[in-house]
């Protein structure tokens, strides 16, 4: 138990050294343009169809659980405002970011792993590069650029399909129904979203860059590094999640 | 003045070098002196620090004790920047190859180049990929990525991009590791051409006898993490004690 919390304050801090690192040297030149929007590319295209279709199943599923309990209600008319705010507010955001741990923050942590087991992070040092500079800034920068981004796009396609729904199931168009969801959302809504959506992306790539830069065990660690990217990223999203939802709640009573 | 005595700057100077891993010592008093076009095989069991010995050189490790100058310049004492600069004129190929997966050929000998701009100024990057691609033979594999070429191939990419810079020293972590004998061979006939026509000194640690003898002017045994006996291919090779003896049999 002992050696459990020992490690689990180890790693920690660990995580912290690397993060104050992150914030100590994005500010300073050489500036990586090139690779960071070649990350951007890679991060976004790559996760593009993968939460489009989460998104869009997403907002499906949401319509149609929820509508019996509202028509129930009498409520019927309430949908595009209760899926708009769910989605914008809490759903689209999570998800998103449950989706890029998984499939951004384990392929950072492989490749650079894979790149440590094979000393290209080595080789980039003595050429001159700062590879923390390249591989690591670049990453973390172009996950927080573009997560937002990814769930943005989210949201806009799961109302797409809770529209859909809505639109076979009750007869309810297209236009009115975002005319609705537009007429319930207002900034306050969307802003906290954003901002949170850029944590998570900060977490998903700086927990990825961590276990991959720091990668051990050979081949053996690739594997475990992916896992572990994911597991921890994953866990920070709820937990981020939580104290984001805790600060906005204090906003909304103010 | 006589030619042949014109005393030359060494390239590397190493003197009681100690290196641990925590309490393991891997390098103890270990000292060498590589002249300017000298080319220095170092041999010896896996695990003694040869690999550990290039690293220090190249500051990709930190010494714990002793002297350590390269081109004039003594490593443990430089800043990151200067030793970035030292860098610029240190090649130095990877046991593995480290060819960065996810670039071309042509991109993963043009990543040096666009870190020291100023060292290859005037120099047109193009001219300076093809010419390095020409010395290994492989100008056709320009276009292509790490995964498509060879291990073989690899390897002298990872050379061409070694030369890319015009080191004045080449440090190589065994070179011939993971080819077969043919290859081997081949691939140690072209640090010999390298080092002719770039005139470069190098360090070749290997643990390949074969490579050894093509590509040292001097053979170093490192045991017990010191410079256990050192001398040309044939002196060494002629000496009975039972450790030197072992490489030979």
């Amino acid at each position: 138990m002992i050696n459990v919390l020992r490690n689990f304050f180890l790693t920690t801090g660990q995580i912290s050294q690397f993060t104050a690192r992150y914030w100590r040297e994005v500010w300073f030149p050489p500036y990586e343009f090139q690779e960071l929007l070649k990350q951007c590319f890679f991060i976004g295209n790559k996760s593009l169809a993968l939460v489009g279709t989460t998104g869009f199943i997403m907002g499906i599923v949401l319509t149609l659980q929820t509508r019996p309990t509202l028509i129930e209600f009498g409520a019927q008319s309430w949908m595009p405002a209760m899926v708009g705010i769910a989605i914008v507010r809490e759903i689209g955001p999570v998800i998103t970011a449950l989706i890029c741990a998984g499939k951004v923050g384990s392929g950072i942590g492989a490749e650079l792993a894979s790149m440590k087991v094979t000393e290209q992070i080595d080789a980039m040092e003595v050429s001159g590069t700062n590879p923390f500079k390249f591989l690591v800034i670049t990453r973390v920068t172009a996950t927080m650029i573009m997560i937002p981004a990814l769930v943005v796009m989210s949201d806009v396609i799961s109302l797409l399909g809770s529209a859909m729904v809505e639109n076979i199931k009750g007869g309810v168009s297209f236009t009115l129904y975002f005319s609705k969801v537009l007429e319930f959302l207002d900034f306050s809504d969307l802003i906290p979203s954003i901002i949170k959506s850029f944590f998570f992306g900060f977490a998903i790539g700086i927990i990825g860059c961590y276990k991959g830069y720091t990668s051990s065990r050979g081949t053996e660690g690739v594997g475990r590094t992916a896992n572990e990217a994911v597991v921890i990223a994953s866990l920070l999203v709820f937990i981020l999640d939580f104290i984001a939802v805790l600060v906005t709640d204090i906003f909304y009573e103010l | 003045m006589n030619s042949e005595q014109v005393q030359l700057p060494a390239a590397v100077s190493i003197r009681n070098l100690y290196k641990a891993f925590g309490t393991n010592p891997v390098l103890r008093s270990f000292s060498l002196e590589v002249a300017a076009g000298e080319n220095v095989a170092v041999m010896g069991k896996s695990g003694s620090g040869k690999s550990v010995l290039i690293k220090c050189i190249i500051g990709l490790e930190t010494i714990d004790e002793g002297d350590l100058v390269v081109l004039g310049k003594s490593v443990p004492g430089l800043s990151p920047r200067e030793l970035d600069l030292l860098r610029a004129d240190v090649g130095f190929q990877f046991q593995g190859s480290a060819l960065y997966d996810s670039m071309t050929v042509r991109e993963n000998l043009e990543f040096p180049l666009r870190r020291h701009q100023e060292k290859m100024k005037g120099l047109r990057t193009d001219d300076l990929v093809q010419e390095a691609l020409s010395s290994v033979g492989l100008l056709h594999a320009i276009d292509l990525l790490p995964s498509e070429l060879s291990g073989g191939m690899k390897k002298r990419i990872a050379l061409a991009r070694t030369i890319i810079m015009r080191p004045k020293l080449i440090l190589y972590d065994e070179p011939t590791s993971g080819l077969d004998p043919i290859t081997g061979r081949e691939i140690s006939r072209l640090i010999v051409d390298i080092q002719k026509q770039y005139r470069a000194a190098s360090i070749v640690i290997t643990h390949d006898l074969a490579c050894a003898r093509i590509t040292g002017n001097q053979l170093v045994i490192l045991s017990e993490g010191r410079n256990y006996v050192q001398g040309t291919f044939d002196e060494v090779a002629g000496i009975t004690d039972p450790v030197v003896h072992s490489f030979f049999t």
